[in-house]
């Protein structure tokens, strides 16, 4: 069926203790999409309530389970909703740009494919850390070989999906190999995908925030055994 | 016999105590079989009940007859009855410590679903109540 209507955009945004910027990202993304939803994967702070002040619907996860499991508790919540016609994953420590994520929506429309995903290297990568940008090369290689998607960065947290991929996403590992796992979910069910260029916006607290390189070896170990079972 | 190990050929040496070495290569591969591709079944269910009872009796029998151990062991070409049990004890080890690991992934897989439904109940009656007021 060939897109006629306008796409009806609903963004998810996992958050666990981000007390100290939620407020300014959940109101700086409603600018662009109407709705926002906000899963609290059992933060500490007052995340949640920060995030409800800021207009977004907020749900809170009553134990922490991971941000797959808080990103796939997003999409179910987003979904309720009948009209919406994409998911946008969107990180909640401010490192995305609201116009980039408008532009993926827009691409994911015009274009009728499943999956938008975020490609910093695609864009201006400037501000990006040079041992990071290594890492991160790597990372994007070893999902290459092992999806065989022609990718350009592989750990990318800003996503656009359609809403058939989205209700088919089950996202089960833990911890940040979620991302690694959404990429092996494309493949093999062979959904439309495109790359789209973003920035990233390297702050203090996103840096700070960020994972530990040596968690590279964690993520390699669990897709590894991942894919294991999945082939047998 | 074995007071002369450089004259081995490697492999001889690799078929010293042939039996227990291929019952461990194949408990270990066993092993590694069941970390990849366990899932709970009736026929793993009964293997594991049938192994637990075999452990006990035979356990039984090791303390009534512990020299049954040595003959045991040196049938299967190991020196002594105390590296037999050791053998089996880190096998056995494995096999536990993996059934554990799978268990506690169904475990977990079952505790998300658990509180992401709790958590979207919450949220809609939020919403609901929301409306109402």
């Amino acid at each position: 069926m060939p897109p006629t209507t306008a796409p009806f955009p609903c963004v998810v945004i996992p958050m666990h203790d981000e007390a100290a910027v939620i407020a300014e990202v959940v109101r700086e993304v409603r600018r662009g999409f109407a709705r926002v939803v906000c899963v609290d994967d059992g933060s500490s702070d007052d995340s949640a309530a920060l995030a409800r002040a800021a207009g977004a619907e907020v749900v809170v996860h009553p134990i922490n389970l991971g941000q797959g499991a808080a990103i796939e508790t997003g999409i179910r919540a987003a979904l309720r909703d009948p009209a919406v016609t994409h998911v946008v994953t969107f990180d909640a420590d401010g490192q995305h740009r609201v116009d980039d994520a408008l532009a993926m929506v827009e691409t994911a429309a015009t274009h009728d494919v499943q999956v938008v995903l975020g490609s910093r290297f695609l864009g201006d990568v400037s501000t990006l850390p040079a041992a990071r940008r290594r890492l991160l090369r790597a990372a994007t290689a070893f999902s290459r070989a092992t999806t065989g998607l022609a990718l350009t960065d592989a750990h990318n947290g800003l996503r656009v999906l359609r809403r058939d991929a989205a209700a088919d996403l089950r996202v089960r590992l833990h911890g940040m190999s979620h991302a690694s796992e959404i990429l092996g979910t494309i493949a093999r069910r062979g959904w439309s995908y495109r790359e789209h260029p973003v920035t990233i916006d390297y702050t203090p607290y996103s840096r700070a925030k960020g994972q530990r390189a040596y968690n590279a070896a964690n993520i390699l170990f669990e897709v590894a055994c991942h894919r294991l079972r999945h082939a047998a | 016999m074995s007071v002369l190990p450089a004259v081995l050929t490697p492999a001889t040496a690799l078929l010293d105590g042939a039996a227990i070495k291929v019952l461990l290569v194949l408990s270990l591969a066993g092993a590694a079989a069941l970390l990849v591709r366990g899932r709970p079944t009736a026929l793993s269910l009964l293997l594991r009940r049938a192994l637990t009872l075999a452990v006990v009796a035979l356990g039984v029998v090791a303390v009534l007859l512990p020299d049954t151990v040595t003959d045991v062991a040196q049938l299967l070409g190991v020196g002594r009855g105390a590296d037999l049990l050791l053998y089996v004890l880190c096998v056995t080890f494995l096999f536990v410590t993996i059934g554990l690991y799978l268990r506690l992934g169904q475990l977990h897989d079952r505790q998300v679903e658990l509180a992401r439904r709790h958590a979207l109940l919450e949220a809609e009656v939020a919403r609901l109540r929301g409306d109402d007021a």
